[in-house]
């Protein structure tokens, strides 16, 4: 089937399989290999990707149903070479060690302070409930939130 | 002098491509004509193959091939820690089975295909035919006379039988002669290491050079090519390992599994590379698990609290097969840590390994010493209940005093520095415990139930020296090498055989470098995890990069200094005793202005054309360290949770962790390897656990069945140190990696007893889950509890 999809700002039109996961979509036909998969079961969330603005997990569309649609990727997050807040802030507060589960947590992060910009603690640990880090314990996350949160 | 960057949480230099989508992972590499492979699993626990039946597979759309056993040309998967003395017998373990599978996922057959789905797809094409057999998932169970047996030749299932002991007569004496004695079963559950990114592979063959190139999520790029080259014949000269970007390990990823001799074996077979990526589903059935114990053990101690003696007769699970580094983990890395933090006169070790129909299990963050630490202090609180003394104070009592320079405990270690009463001292200051103990009895007449765990611990790591590691069976060195060298302009390159994978060395290493040669740290560049461009180390896991690689680095750095010594001497006209150094420049005594700095030495040695007699032109060290000993980090954790009784959930509502490392390079990354430690610690409490079915199907196969911890189970975690240095490192670091997941579990285990207390429930089995919790109170209340 014929796809056509903005990925970070640039128009791709593809063949793909109807079953083809937006993730492998991302990776495989575009080559935007920032977007890990980490799981086979939507529960990790190290697929989190924008779409049409709100976070979804790449794992759990299909590449045809971003057709016609704007999906932003970690590779996309960056503006005119600077970093957003929440990928500064990341880096500021040590809230990556492997890197692995950290573009889906900076995607899905992202996405949760756009809707709550002044989170407590509590509602930054529930807002990640769907992302899992193996190596950082959350604490540097939850503080790399709370600080992008007073830079946005 | 210039401020030292040692000390100072400086940012990663790691992450601005970690965050930005630039790293990269084994399974982002492409190639021209890239195949996949896909596995063809066995869905039984124990059967023997009647038939495989490949031919609708072989005409599936995109296949390229299809393979069984019977058409591998491959070396049996080795096991690497041939542990001495325990009659240690190690099964062959061929990379596909070809009469009996013996385990959920061992692998049958294999699918090559142009395309990912297509292979899958191919794969379930596949037919195969099963006589299903009897199998056994319990280590203790599967030692009994009538149980499936997994090998022949292996009677029992029993792998090995091992023993390690201060002296049987005395054991046994003071066994005999205590005023007290405490026993306990411990299952120490089954754990999945679930590091973040899948194992994946990528084996290209070069038909032209004869040579074979593998990127591998491996710890130890340079184990790796050892065993890939014995498996499949290619000479390690032209067998080349790369680990590129590694998302995690936690041990998962120090052995060497069949899935890579697969991959290198069809591509050399078919000549074109080969990419094989595991799903979350396959690592959860095939890489290895951690834990799995089934332990008896017992403190023998006096009426005041003294203890005499801990002994342990532990069931360790291997798995069907023996996995690289197994029979180490639950010996050498945990029968040889009962004595913890304690002096204790007399100590026993006892391990059955014990083969069952079930994943392999292998070193899991920590790797032994999480269970040690957790019968030692789960010990130490039975004790103190028993003797209706503090738990606090009966530590106290029984803890190694201060030492700087070696502590023998009665089973043979000798630690190399430890302060526990300081660390056990700093972390109760930050916790009002007569208060909190006022407040739990408070808590108790309103039927809340609040309990407190402290753990005072020491652990091993940084191994070791490579004379141990030869006498102990490991079947390599434990030395770690460096190549430190000036680029003419100045710039530091440092090449270490160490392989991180997310613990930051890249910035700790060219901090070390920055303070021993006087460089901006900017200048310096840590490169690393190639078989082909790093000198030969042993890899990365049990704490080791820092405590032994970071020596190696610092060795080698000291000899550039040296040389640029003598050569700044040279150049100053003036004699090599005469010349001082700081702050990056060597400068004539008493004549502060005539200097020159390291980068000029450098350039000038490398370009040669003014060396002092007898000297190489070039700026260039290699240094090979070997440990003297392992280094011994430790430290005192408190855990306070509330149960709530009319659910049975846990709510961890305080956690402190005060932990030794010695002196830290970087603070912000040892507290974030500290949380994390703590978070998988904490997790194999509350939460984690494997469950197989008593046909031995895993039941934990997803992430949707396995509970992996998450953001909102944790407080802010309240992290201190204190600064031992280990008297024989260059520069007095210990390791940090495994602390916080040796330490947390019990403390949050003892914390969750004491809470129940009230009710008489002197344990439970792992994961503490609400389910659990509720019905052991249930159950004693039933039985006139409170």
């Amino acid at each position: 089937m014929k796809v056509t999809v903005t990925v970070n700002g640039t128009r791709y039109e593809r063949e793909v399989e109807s079953r083809m996961l937006l993730v492998h979509f991302l990776r495989e036909e575009l080559g935007l290999t920032g977007t890990n998969i980490g799981c086979d079961t939507s529960q990790c969330g190290a697929c989190t990707v924008h779409m049409d603005g709100k976070s979804v997990k790449s794992c759990a569309v299909l590449a045809v149903q971003a057709d016609g649609r704007e999906v932003t990727t970690i590779e996309g997050l960056a503006q005119d070479g600077t970093l957003h807040p929440l990928q500064a802030a990341f880096w500021e507060k040590h809230g990556l060690q492997c890197g692995y589960c950290t573009p889906g947590m900076i995607m899905a992060g992202s996405a949760f302070l756009r809707d709550h910009p002044h989170p407590t603690d509590e509602e930054i640990r529930h807002g990640l409930e769907g992302n899992i880090c193996r190596c950082t314990g959350y604490q540097n996350i939850v503080a790399a939130m709370k600080s992008a949160a007073e830079n946005m | 002098m210039a401020t030292r960057i040692f000390g100072s949480g400086i940012k990663r230099r790691e992450d601005p491509r970690l965050i930005t989508g630039k790293a990269r992972y084994t399974d982002d590499f492409q190639m021209a004509g890239m195949v996949h492979m896909v596995v063809v699993r066995s869905p039984h626990a124990h059967a023997r193959i009647t038939s495989i039946d490949t031919s609708a597979a072989r005409g599936a759309p995109g296949v390229v091939a299809v393979f069984t056993g019977h058409d591998l040309k491959l070396g049996a998967i080795p096991c690497a820690w041939l542990v001495p003395g325990s009659d240690l017998k190690v099964p062959a373990h061929p990379a596909l089975a070809t009469e009996t599978v013996r385990y959920v996922g061992d692998g049958v057959a294999m699918i090559i295909a142009t395309d990912r789905y297509l292979a899958q797809d191919a794969a379930d094409l596949v037919q195969v035919t099963y006589e299903v057999l009897p199998a056994v998932v319990n280590p203790e169970t599967s030692t009994k006379e009538g149980s499936p047996q997994l090998f022949p030749e292996i009677a029992n299932n029993v792998a090995f039988h091992w023993v390690a002991s201060s002296g049987d007569d005395g054991v046994n004496q003071a066994f005999a002669e205590a005023e007290v004695v405490v026993k306990e079963r411990i299952v120490q559950q089954r754990l999945l290491p679930t590091a973040m990114e899948p194992r994946a592979v990528l084996a290209q063959w070069d038909k032209y050079a004869e040579e074979l190139t593998v990127y591998s999520t491996t710890q130890n790029p340079h184990i790796a090519r050892f065993i890939l080259s014995g498996v499949t014949g290619v000479p390690e000269h032209k067998l080349r390992v790369i680990a590129p970007e590694v998302g995690g390990g936690f041990g998962s990823k120090i052995p060497v599994y069949a899935d890579e001799a697969l991959a290198a074996w069809a591509s050399m077979k078919l000549g074109v590379p080969v990419k094989w990526a595991e799903t979350r589903s396959e690592n959860y059935q095939v890489t290895i698990h951690g834990r799995d114990h089934v332990e008896y053990v017992e403190m023998a101690a006096t009426k005041e609290g003294k203890v005499t003696a801990i002994r342990g007769t532990v069931y360790a699970g291997l798995g069907a097969y023996i996995s690289t580094a197994a029979p180490g983990v639950p010996t050498i890395l945990h029968g040889l840590m009962y004595s913890g933090a304690y002096a204790i006169p007399h100590i026993r070790a006892e391990t059955f390994g014990v083969l069952t129909n079930t994943t392999p299990v292998d070193a899991y963050r920590g790797a032994g010493r999480p269970e040690a630490t957790f019968l030692v202090e789960r010990l130490m609180d039975r004790l103190a209940h028993t003797l209706n003394m503090d738990p606090v104070a009966l530590r106290r009592k029984n803890l190694i005093p201060p030492f700087e320079n070696g502590y023998t405990v009665a089973i043979g270690l000798t630690y190399d520095s430890g302060n526990y009463e300081a660390a056990l001292a700093k972390a109760l200051g930050m916790f009002d415990y007569e208060g909190f103990r006022r407040e739990q009895a408070a808590a108790r007449q309103q039927g809340r139930y609040l309990g407190i765990g402290v753990t005072t611990y020491s652990e091993c790591c940084g191994l070791g020296p490579s004379q141990v590691a030869g006498a102990v069976g490991f079947q390599g060195g434990l030395w770690e090498s460096a190549i430190v060298r000036f680029s003419p302009a100045g710039k530091v390159q440092a090449l270490i055989g160490a392989s991180p994978h997310g613990q930051g060395e890249e910035t700790t290493f060219a901090q070390i470098i920055a303070d021993e040669l006087g460089v901006p740290v900017d200048d310096v560049e840590i490169a690393h995890g190639d078989t082909n461009r790093s000198p030969m180390g042993w890899g990365s896991y049990g704490s080791r990069t820092t405590p032994v690689g970071g020596a190696a680095l610092v060795t080698a750095a000291r000899k550039i200094k040296e040389k640029a010594r003598a050569m700044a001497a040279h150049l100053l006209e003036a004699a090599t005793e005469d010349i001082e150094y700081g702050d990056g420049k060597f400068f004539v005594r008493g004549a502060p202005d005539r200097f020159k700095s390291i980068q000029e030495a450098a350039l000038m040695a490398t370009l040669a054309w003014n060396l002092p007699a007898g000297m190489e032109p070039g700026m260039e060290a290699s240094a090979f360290y070997d440990p003297p000993n392992f280094v011994y980090p430790f430290g005192t954790h408190i855990a306070v949770v509330e149960v709530n009784p009319a659910t049975g959930q846990v709510d961890l509502q305080r956690y402190i962790a005060v932990d030794d490392c010695g002196p830290q390079i970087n603070p912000m990354i040892v507290e974030g390897q500290i949380h994390g430690g703590l978070v998988q610690g904490i997790g194999q409490v509350l939460c984690e656990g494997v469950v197989y079915d008593d046909q031995g199907q895993l039941l934990t196969g997803t992430m949707m069945d396995y509970a992996m911890p998450r953001a909102d189970m944790f407080p802010t975690f309240e992290i201190e140190s204190t600064v031992t240095p280990s008297p024989h490192h260059p520069i007095g670091v210990k390791g940090v990696g495994e602390t916080g997941a040796i330490a947390s579990t019990p403390t949050v285990y003892n914390a969750v007893i004491d809470a129940l207390q009230p009710f008489g429930i002197e344990q439970m089995e792992m994961p503490l889950t609400a389910p659990r919790v509720w019905k052991a109170i249930q159950d004693a209340r039933a039985k006139g509890g409170q």
